[in-house]
């Protein structure tokens, strides 16, 4: 635990798994989201969480990051039962990207060094503007600390929040669709820093649509369906190469059946967080 | 010549040497506070306090009369502070329990509050003129003890506002990410409130209980329409708000009308003042494109350098090249 995330070894001494669950039911209001769902995330895995909308993915990311409270089963992170003795400052999340702008402005650089507070550390430590730039830096917008994150792109924001959660170098990452509605050359870089931060020792818990520029590094992948987990293996070869190296994957520009499908719970078509940004 | 005179004048009125500190401290606090309400989405917050602190005052004033003080108006303004305290954490637990039912609850805390208010002072055997004072702001009888309750009270917004920006930043700004990191949400959450409250007390003195959100409100307005980051709205709404309060308050000094209106009315000009000129005060971007020059994945016949926006006719474009 005290071992430092640089340290290659952090994997092969793993302690305690850095995600466990068991037979985790979430309700939400009348409906039954999860039903008893296992699962462990060994330190240094890169799991993936896969499953069509609605399969309850978010749902149980959210639940082992403690937004949700489950209605049943046992979650413990990082070798803790889930609460406040959870080390949350080794533990960084990626929500989905939060789409209404506040009426407040506020700049790239002060919504990520609000990941540097965690547990009971309520005040910005010393040196925070250096680190807040690092993160910044790895996610590739670091010239644009000072602008306010309503002026940034849909894709530019979700690597705001990118940074927000590697700011405070965490053992385990937990990333909810990190990449959607992020074009290619930003996901070939975030594979590449993912892929740097991993052979450092990081554990991540991935919700994915498609596996896509992260294949390579995704060790398992873990496939809901109805709130129960179908498969926990191999990653699975998604019908028609869809993530094959070289498919061209283009999304019809109308709200047709396959964009619907992207987002259907969540807002905001694929095309519209980019269109927004720039008016 | 005598424009100095008459400042010194005022200055070396002790009856206006309170108020304009006063004022001061509140122009201060109240933006601070009103930056997060505004983050939040709930600017109205103010006004539903406010409402309920003049149930709090009229009940101050029963108490007082029952209990046969001097004053009757002794607990006024304890009371206020008692009542908004209450007021605002309750609000903050509806907010919690279920969203849409938020303003539901806080329409039902206006109406409450003020008939509350009529209705007690009638008890208290006070008439509803006697809570004009209270909607309305009295600065000009700011007493000592008066002006001790605000400078603690100030101190402890300040204290807050300013020490845990930081983490109340976090909270309003996502809340759901500040849970996921273990922060102490409920309690930050209940901190912004009853700092509310307290501001809502404090600035019921210079401005009245009717307009004391303005004072919160009205200035981050203005913060936000020249600044693009959270820290300097919050500077810039304070500095407007101290203005507004110690300009407004000199000029009740010469001429007389309402110390509140004549700082809101003021505060309203400034706001459309600054949108109105706003264009001219942003700070200018360099020229250019400001499109990052990164390679994108859609095959475009014909892209010689320089003419790319030429190819971004269309929305659907967004999905390939965000940027």
């Amino acid at each position: 635990m005290t071992s430092v995330a640089t340290a290659p070894q952090a994997s092969t001494t793993a302690p305690a798994p850095a995600v466990e669950a068991r037979g985790v039911h979430v309700h939400l209001g009348a409906s039954h989201i999860l039903r008893g769902v296992d699962l462990t995330v060994a330190r240094g895995e890169v799991v993936a969480l896969l499953g069509a909308n609605g399969s309850g993915k978010s749902t149980l990311v959210r639940t082992l990051v403690n937004v949700l409270p489950p209605s049943a089963g046992t979650v413990s992170i990082l070798g803790r039962p889930l609460g406040s003795t959870v080390p949350w400052g080794d533990v960084g999340y990626v929500p989905q990207r939060v789409s209404a702008g506040t009426t407040v402005p506020s700049t790239a650089g002060e919504v990520v060094a609000s990941g540097l507070l965690h547990g009971r550390r309520l005040r910005l430590p010393r040196g925070w503007r250096a680190r807040v730039q690092d993160a910044l830096d790895l996610v590739g917008l670091a010239d644009r600390a000072g602008d306010a994150t309503s002026q940034l792109s849909g894709g530019q924001q979700q690597r705001v929040l990118i940074a927000r959660a590697l700011v405070r170098e965490p053992e385990l990452l937990v990333l909810d669709e990190p990449v959607a509605g992020v074009d290619r050359p930003s996901q070939e870089a975030f594979a590449a820093t993912m892929t740097r931060l991993v052979g450092d020792g990081l554990t991540v818990l991935v919700v994915l649509h498609e596996l896509g520029e992260l294949a390579p590094l995704v060790t398992r992948a873990v496939v809901l369906r109805h709130g129960r987990v179908v498969h926990d293996g191999a990653p699975p070869r998604p019908h028609g190469g869809h993530d094959a190296v070289g498919h061209e994957h283009v999304h019809p520009h109308e709200p047709g059946p396959l964009a619907d499908e992207h987002r259907l719970t969540r807002g905001p078509l694929p095309g519209a967080p980019g269109t927004e940004a720039r008016s | 010549m005598i424009l100095f005179d008459e400042l010194g004048y005022m200055l070396g009125d002790p009856l206006m040497q309170r108020a304009l500190l006063a004022a001061l401290l509140v122009g201060v606090s109240a933006p601070v506070v009103g930056t997060y309400l505004v983050q939040r989405r709930l600017a109205l917050l103010g006004d539903g306090i406010g409402h309920v602190a003049l149930t709090g005052v009229a009940l101050g004033w029963l108490i007082g009369a029952t209990m046969g003080l001097a004053s009757a108006d002794a607990l006024a303004v304890p009371g206020a502070v008692v009542a908004a305290v209450v007021g605002s954490a309750l609000i903050e637990v509806v907010r919690r329990r279920g969203r849409t039912s938020g303003d539901l609850a806080l329409a039902i805390m206006f109406y409450g509050g003020i008939a509350g208010g009529v209705l007690l002072i009638g008890l208290a055997g006070g008439s509803s003129s006697n809570l004009m004072a209270y909607l309305f702001g009295s600065i000009s009888t700011v007493t000592s003890t008066d002006l001790l309750l605000t400078v603690v009270l100030c101190a402890v917004i300040l204290l807050v506002g300013l020490g845990l920006r930081a983490a109340l930043f976090s909270v309003s700004h996502d809340e759901e990410f500040a849970t996921a990191s273990g922060l102490p949400v409920w309690a930050l959450n209940m901190a912004v409130a009853v700092v509310a409250a307290l501001t809502v007390t404090v600035a019921m003195r210079v401005v009245g209980l009717l307009l004391v959100s303005a004072l919160m409100i009205v200035p981050v307005a203005i913060g936000q329409l020249v600044t693009h980051s959270f820290r300097r709205t919050m500077t810039v709404a304070s500095v407007v708000g101290v203005t507004v309060c110690l300009v407004g308050l000199s000029l009740t000094y010469w001429y007389d009308v309402s110390p509140g209106a004549t700082i809101v009315v003021l505060a309203i000009a400034v706001y459309a003042a600054v949108a109105l000129a706003r264009p001219l005060l942003i700070r200018r971007r360099p020229a250019g494109d400001p499109h990052p020059d990164i390679p994108d994945d859609v095959e475009v016949a014909t892209t010689p350098a320089g003419t790319r926006t030429g190819t971004r006719s269309g929305a659907g474009d967004a999905e390939e090249c965000p940027e």
